[in-house]
């Protein structure tokens, strides 16, 4: 009976587990974008050099992390579902997937908007820009396979395999990257080439950051368990889900 | 083991050999990719030399890309890739015999082609040495890298672009060192440690790339 | 032994059968049934170990079969839809190839079993150029090769003519007889088994 129950009292498990832990991640993430935002955009002093542009830091730095720690997420999860055959863990691939381009473009985009102030035009292959920009290439094609695929428990599985063989692919690509930029142009200007930020600009960096891993967390959730609902539609507990809501 | 590594390769072979225009097309596009470029940009040699490693490269690039649809499109419609997937033999061995194969019937000719993009391109001997022994360590990595694309979406009707997509960024690193050993090498400047590096890549792909492609084949056979 | 526990098949969100468990021993001949579109294929590719189950496992000799795939393969012919020929390469050479990579001990003579399957006089054609009757034979002659004592046959019989059905069912016979396993789809009647078959028919299966 249990073996009979038990694949697919795991997903109602997951989607139940994720639903607690929904409300947590979305809250955190609103929280601390709010402070985050006010205190970064108009408490934090201004950049002596950039002056108020410096501000896009605030989103564009967390963008560029997120983006790198959505694809290491990914890659953990794919993993998990490749080992150990958990269907839920090649779910979460294909649910991170969107939401990691996402921060990786508009990494790129403000990347690019504030290229324009400081070099005088939208791009330049500086080297974390190229590698940025590879990484959404690598999203593009772990979201574009798992459509390709009309079997979404194969679809899962193969994203997975491509999002591992990107993971180990990525440093390779982001080092070969650095080492071109460095051979092609110099010394270009770095833009985090201060260590010494202020504190006051400081926290409020740290804020958004936090903010983002929350916000990534509470997406990833949401689209995860509708996921769950979409893949298992015609099942018991959805059924009787659905049958809830309507009554409410 | 040994003979089934040889088994499948040789097999390989002979069925390409028999069908000789699908070894042939590929390399009669990079000829032609090449011709391209002086069409596009004008015949000083001066230029030409250039910018001929990016040229050498993305030709390589495309007509290798253009070759790997063949590496398992044919064996799985026909079923013996699921014959190959149920020998008592680990897959990846004969996973790389195939790979291989393919490299000798389509990574291995550029390099006979080599002397004769070096004229068409005006390249001195040492830029072609460096062309050479870019394309012997890098087009292995080609194939192997490109075979794991071609497992993910052989089992998806029209994969063609969709291969390229998931391929072209893992090419990436094997065309920025490739490509900066035949530039030094045109500046007279030692390469040997852009070619340590394509042999090191070279060395992880032949290890990692059969498990990648043999977990990908199980997934895309089903 | 071939043993399923549990099985459950599911095919782009569609659950084709739930919870089959199924016992082959020494000897048995196993016809499974059922229209189409019922999961007998994904049955026979899930029990070759092509396709991985959505719940459930095979075994074979007690060991699940993805633990030992190799002993296992090495015990087990399966035939699928496609005979998995080399179109370029010759009938002959195509059942070498196979002699060679799966067949290890077999001393057998291939032109005679070419003789056998009705091949005779064809060996050296292109597979290419064969009918898609005679295909499938190049792939059936490995029957005669000997070796694998599981044998999984999904549709054997797809163009085959009356006569050639006849000398396969002898030859099925004679494989359960000396203790091999027979798994087979097939739409038409087993009338040379018929005293010796075990049905196992699929249902499709609906949706709570």
């Amino acid at each position: 009976m249990w073996k009979w129950l038990h694949p697919y009292a795991k997903s109602e498990e997951a989607y139940r587990l994720a639903g607690l832990w929904l409300p947590w991640f979305a809250g955190f993430s609103l929280i601390s974008f709010t402070i985050g935002l006010t205190w970064g955009l108009a408490f934090a002093p201004a950049d002596y050099q950039q002056g108020d542009a410096f501000r896009i830091i605030y989103i564009h730095v967390p963008a560029a992390i997120m983006s790198m720690g959505a694809y290491s997420s990914m890659a953990v999860a794919a993993f998990i579902g490749l080992v150990w055959q958990v269907k839920t863990a090649d779910m979460a691939v294909a649910a991170i997937a969107p939401v990691g381009a996402v921060f990786t473009f508009i990494a790129l985009f403000t990347g690019a908007a504030w290229g324009k102030p400081m070099w005088g035009t939208w791009w330049v292959w500086d080297a974390r820009l190229t590698s940025e920009l590879i990484l959404l290439f690598l999203y593009l094609g772990v979201i574009a396979l798992y459509n390709a695929i009309s079997d979404k428990i194969l679809a899962g599985r193969a994203a997975g395999i491509l999002a591992l063989v990107g993971v180990i692919n990525l440093p390779i690509i982001h080092y070969s990257v650095e080492w071109w930029n460095t051979l092609h142009q110099g010394a270009t200007i770095t833009k985090f080439a201060k260590p010494s930020i202020s504190n006051d600009m400081l926290w409020p960096l740290l804020i958004m950051i936090f903010a983002f891993i929350c916000f990534l967390g509470a997406l990833t959730l949401m689209r995860l368990r509708n996921e769950l609902l979409r893949r298992e539609s015609h099942r018991p507990w959805v059924l009787k889900l659905a049958e809830e809501q309507d009554e409410i | 083991m040994w003979q089934m590594f040889t088994g499948v390769a040789r097999r390989e072979l002979v069925s390409a050999l028999r069908r000789r225009a699908d070894v042939l097309n590929p390399l009669w596009f990079f000829m032609i990719v090449i011709t391209l470029f002086p069409l596009g940009i004008g015949p000083e040699p001066a230029l030409l030399a250039r910018i001929a490693p990016g040229i050498v490269w993305v030709a390589a690039l495309l007509s290798s890309l253009l070759a790997l649809e063949r590496l398992f499109r044919d064996d799985f419609i026909d079923g013996t890739l699921e014959q190959l997937m149920l020998m008592p033999c680990p897959l990846g061995v004969l996973v790389l015999a195939k790979v291989l194969a393919h490299w000798l019937l389509t990574g291995l000719p550029l390099l006979l082609l080599s002397p004769l993009v070096a004229v068409l391109l005006s390249l001195d001997m040492s830029t072609f040495m460096a062309v050479f022994w870019t394309l012997l360590l890098g087009t292995p990595v080609l194939s192997l890298l490109g075979g794991i694309g071609v497992a993910l979406t052989v089992g998806i009707g029209k994969g063609g672009v969709l291969l390229s997509l998931l391929t072209l960024p893992l090419y990436i690193p094997v065309l920025i060192f490739a490509t900066s050993a035949i530039e030094a090498a045109s500046l007279g400047v030692a390469y040997n440690g852009q070619l340590a590096i394509l042999a090191a890549q070279l060395v992880g792909s032949i290890t990692l790339a059969p498990f990648a492609i043999s977990a990908a084949l199980r997934v895309s056979v089903n | 032994m071939l043993e399923a526990r549990a099985l459950t098949c599911v095919r782009e969100e569609r659950t084709l059968f739930r919870e089959l468990s199924l016992r082959v021993e020494p000897g048995d001949l196993v016809q499974i049934a059922g229209p189409n579109g019922a999961g007998k294929t994904s049955l026979l590719r899930l029990l070759a170990g092509l396709s991985r189950p959505f719940s459930g496992e095979v075994l074979w000799q007690g060991e699940p079969i993805q633990h030992g795939r190799d002993g296992y393969h090495a015990e087990l012919f399966y035939l699928g839809h496609q005979a998995g020929i080399k179109h370029e390469l010759t009938a002959f050479e195509n059942l070498a190839f196979f002699r060679r990579m799966h067949h290890g001990q077999s001393q057998a003579n291939l032109w005679q079993v070419l003789a056998q399957v009705g091949l005779a006089g064809l060996e050296e054609q292109y597979a290419g150029q064969l009918s898609a009757g005679q295909k499938r034979r190049v792939a059936l002659a490995r029957l005669w090769l000997g070796g694998p004592r599981l044998w999984i046959l999904d549709e054997p019989f797809t163009a085959i003519d009356k006569h050639g059905v006849k000398v396969l069912e002898n030859l099925l016979l004679t494989h359960t007889d000396a203790g091999g396993m027979v798994l087979i789809t097939t739409h038409q009647d087993l009338s040379l088994c018929a005293g010796r078959v075990r049905t196992l028919t699929l249902t499709p299966s609906l949706e709570e």
